[in-house]
């Protein structure tokens, strides 16, 4: 049943020996011990797992490791280069864009995947965007203004 | 968190009997300067009192003599903030910095005993004694140098830490230097008085959330993050409905998946697995044949069945005599208010992680009474409850349904059968089914206007929902208040009132009698023809209630008129254990599908001391966003004693898509001692939604949540 899957973890190669059918959300939890990323439903309907595969937003516990072999994975723990933290994390810092925080790492990788496609969206995209993210302490409102803030600073940043 | 050896403590800890005084345990932390002191604890929430720990002192403080002060407190942090506003009123007292200050929470091994973290408590209640004893720790460090320095200590002031002679500044010395080598230990006398609001640097500047960092990096660690090594993954039979009898069950399917062991603990019984969704796997396999109690009440017949069930009534309030208010009313009006069962549905679903080691266990767990959970688990274990730590890392939420110790209960048994360590993580499906629900409940109304629009008569009947919220802050000559059954204990009185268990939930009772209390004034108000706003002043008896009324409406920015006035605004006010409240919302109603928008929320609160203003607008913002839901769509569906929300699918929260814009106003009030922030302005949403959907199309809600279905419903009937 167990087979190896070869795979980009957060840019390094990796190599994890597993039950193809079992989810990518567990796999990062157990095998490869990278705990940010939660469990919140397991039903893909609340996003507290979402991470980036091949740059796109996907809810964790409904995607099986077979289709993870040969790309790319990025988890909250990826996204940070040398300490210093990602557009979208400083934001969410400087906007307190959390409270409890079991949401968050799923809300940043989802929030990484819409301004992938949409640099500068509009609120409206935003609320649509993130629609399928939910957050039960009600942070709502500082997610999609760090949101519009980090894309002010991403697109400050473009050469 | 902070440098101790923990260790250390445990080894000794271990080596004593269960009736270890806490000061030994205290002087286990070896070198400083420590004051211990005691915290009231709120008579409104009774503590279950298993551990039997001194109750001399239930707190304390250290500073280190690498300068660094450590707050060791039961409370713990959910994401409401006391993990910074603590510090910034501790910082304030001992002049620091408040980066130098180290947060120990929800640790029953090195935190004293606390009651719990609920009902808005932690700033109101902890607070004060936390002042007085920062206080006294720097009486004691200001004498410490004062003698070093060779000066009295009342030509000394203290900045970041460093004391120094007033006009001769180098003439100085650190706390970090006085407390090296020492071991200076106080209890809090009172004889330090707390700074003066005005001498205050930290309370009051709107601070961050200190604990950002780790919870956008994905390293803040909750309970579901502990691995400890040979650690398995439980995953536990759970019967189809509450009181289900097991009949048979056949396991040796589940037996056979490679790594699995099933355990069986009397009515327990798990798989373990090193991979948490193996386990889940391998329970699904189990054969299981059930008894199944018959329904008897369902989500649609709960009502009745209540009515039926509810207890006598206690009275809350009463003045004048009603008899005299109907005779002085010239309208009058009789409504019936419902509110159906809630679920917290915190993003993290219970989790606890136990380690049994002959009589010595410890338990994380995500809980918001990590001191509740020793006695179950001792008991559970045959072990002294003294030998049981809790460990509570950061909670993903809680909302007053993390208080049961059943998780953890159940890792600890299935740890000590296993010999191993044993994760419980419940599934969504589980959290919804082990909810203690905030119960359905029931409000009856008859109240009276005169002539002039002067409230009365007021005749009011709680069921189930309790007294808070239910206390009049109008000026109403007759009246009378009773409650029949509250929002915990399964209703109080009679037993089995409730299908399921129930208790408290963000403002309990509060948003039950809210919703009912302001909808019904509303109802008043546009019987006499005037407009929400000024009926309500009119009314009113309460200056700081009016206070909170004109900032809301200032903000707010437009006149309210007469409603229905198809602008679709709406207010409710509230006074929530004396923090004051008034929301205003702009709404617009989908005449076609029934479905309602909430565009605008502004909301002002009176909260008397404001500690950290970017925390309590972080608390009401959370309020808000999450009242839409019970106000909108949350209702947990059930059949018998069976549970049909299972996930959010079937119970409805609320989304990015539903968010208002939302403006905040904090009613300066610093004359005040600070009271509770977590809860008050969810009192108001359903109420002041209600009132916005009669404004815009003139019809009126009388049971929550306000669906479509029954918007539509109300609509046709208009």
């Amino acid at each position: 049943m167990k087979q190896p899957i070869q795979f980009q973890l957060n840019g390094r190669p990796t190599n994890l020996t597993v039950d193809p059918t079992r989810m990518l959300l567990w796999a990062l939890r157990t095998d490869a011990a990278l705990t940010g990323t939660k469990y919140g439903c397991g039903q893909a309907l609340c996003g507290a797992c979402t991470v980036l595969v091949n740059g796109e937003a996907v809810r964790s516990c409904m995607y099986p490791m077979r289709l993870v072999a040969g790309k790319e994975v990025v988890t909250i723990e990826g996204l940070a280069r040398n300490g210093d933290l990602h557009p979208l994390q400083q934001a969410f810092v400087d906007h307190d864009a959390l409270q409890c925080g079991y949401c968050t790492s799923g809300m940043v990788m989802s929030a990484y995947s819409l301004l992938a496609k949409n640099a500068a969206p509009s609120r409206e995209e935003i609320l649509a965007g993130m629609d399928g993210n939910l957050c039960r302490c009600g942070s709502h409102n500082r997610v999609v203004r760090a949101i519009q803030a980090a894309a002010d600073m991403m697109e400050g940043a473009r050469p | 968190m902070s440098n101790i050896n923990y260790t250390a403590v445990e080894r000794e800890w271990g080596m004593e009997d269960t009736t270890l005084d806490r000061r030994e345990m205290v002087k286990l932390l070896g070198g400083g300067i420590f004051v211990l002191f005691h915290v009231a604890q709120s008579s409104s929430a009774q503590p279950r009192q298993f551990g039997t720990y001194p109750d001399d002192f239930n707190a304390f403080l250290r500073i280190g003599d690498d300068g660094r002060v450590s707050l060791f407190s039961g409370k713990i942090e959910m994401g409401q903030g006391i993990y910074t506003a603590l510090a910034q009123m501790l910082g304030d007292e001992l002049d620091v910095a408040l980066d130098s200050i180290d947060m120990v929470m929800g640790d029953t091994l090195v935190c004293p005993s606390d009651m719990a973290t609920v009902g808005s408590l932690s700033i109101r209640t902890f607070g004060p004694a936390l002042r007085g004893a920062g206080a006294e720790a720097r009486a004691v460090l200001l004498q410490l140098a004062g003698e070093r320095l060779g000066v009295s200590s009342d030509q000394l002031a203290v900045e970041d830490g460093v004391v120094f002679q007033r006009g001769a500044r180098s003439n100085s010395v650190s706390y970090a230097e006085l407390a090296q080598g020492r071991r200076i230990e106080r209890r809090l006398e009172g004889t330090a008085s707390p700074k003066d609001a005005g001498q205050r640097r930290l309370c009051g500047t709107a601070t961050s959330r200190t604990d950002s960092v780790p919870k956008v990096t994905g390293t803040a660690q909750y309970t579901g993050d502990v691995q400890l090594p040979g650690m398995l993954y439980a995953r536990i039979l759970r019967p189809p409905t509450h009181d289900a009898a097991l009949e048979h069950l056949e396991t040796s399917a589940a037996e056979a998946v490679d790594g699995a062991q099933v355990v069986r603990d009397g009515d327990l019984v798990a798989v373990l697995h090193e991979y948490p969704d193996v386990a889940d796997r391998a329970l699904a396999l189990f054969e299981a044949r059930w008894s199944v109690p018959n329904a008897t009440v369902n989500d649609e017949t709960i009502f009745d069945h209540l009515v039926e069930a509810a207890p006598p009534p206690q009275p809350v309030a009463s003045a004048g005599n009603l008899d005299d208010g109907e005779r002085l009313a010239t309208q009058t009006f009789d409504h019936t208010y419902r509110e159906p069962y809630l679920a917290h549905a915190p993003m993290e679903p219970h989790t606890a992680v136990a380690q049994v080691e002959g009589d010595r266990a410890t338990v994380w767990a995500a809980t918001q009474a990590p001191f509740w959970l020793g006695g179950p688990v001792s008991q559970a274990l045959g072990i002294p409850s003294a030998n049981v730590r809790v460990i509570t890392p950061f909670v993903g939420g809680g909302f007053g349904g993390k208080t049961n110790p059943q998780h953890a209960v159940e890792a600890a048994r299935l740890a000590k059968q296993a010999g191993r360590p044993v994760q419980v993580a419940w599934s969504r499906k589980e959290e919804f089914f082990y909810d203690a629900f905030q119960p359905a409940s029931i409000i009856n109304v008859r109240s009276g206007v005169d002539e002039a629009g002067r409230v009365v008569l007021w005749d009011y009947e709680t069921l189930f929902a309790g007294s808070r919220g239910a206390e009049l802050f109008y000026a109403i000559p007759h009246h009378q208040v009773v409650a029949r059954g509250s929002w915990g204990g399964r209703g109080g009185g009679s037993n089995q009132a409730h299908p399921f268990a129930v208790g408290a939930w963000r403002g309990p009772g509060a948003h039950t009698n809210v919703f009912a209390v302001e909808s019904q004034i509303d109802i008043m108000a546009a019987a006499a023809g005037m407009d929400p706003m000024t009926f309500r002043l009119q009314n009113l008896q309460n200056d700081r209630m009016r206070r909170v009324l004109e900032a809301a409406a200032e903000k707010f920015g437009r006149r309210l008129e007469p409603a229905p006035s198809g602008s679709g605004y709406g207010v409710a006010c509230a006074d929530y254990a004396g923090t004051y409240v008034a929301t205003m919302v702009e709404v617009s109603v989908d005449r076609a599908e029934g479905t309602v928008q909430v565009l605008r929320v502004v909301c002002a609160q009176d909260m008397g001391e404001i500690i950290n203003p970017e925390g309590a607008t972080l608390q009401m913002e959370g309020c808000i966003t999450m009242g839409l839901g019970f106000a909108l769509s949350e209702q947990v569906r059930f059949d018998g004693r069976r549970v049909l929300s299972e996930n959010f699918d079937t119970y409805e929260i609320p989304k990015f898509s539903w968010l208002p814009t939302i403006e905040t106003v904090l009613v300066e009030n610093t004359e005040l001692p600070p009271s509770g922030g977590g809860e008050p302005p969810i009192a108001t949403m359903g109420a002041v939604i209600a009132n916005a959907i009669h404004d815009a199309v003139g019809v009126r809600l009388y049971e929550l949540p306000m669906t479509p279905e029954r918007i539509s419903e109300a609509l046709g009937e208009g």
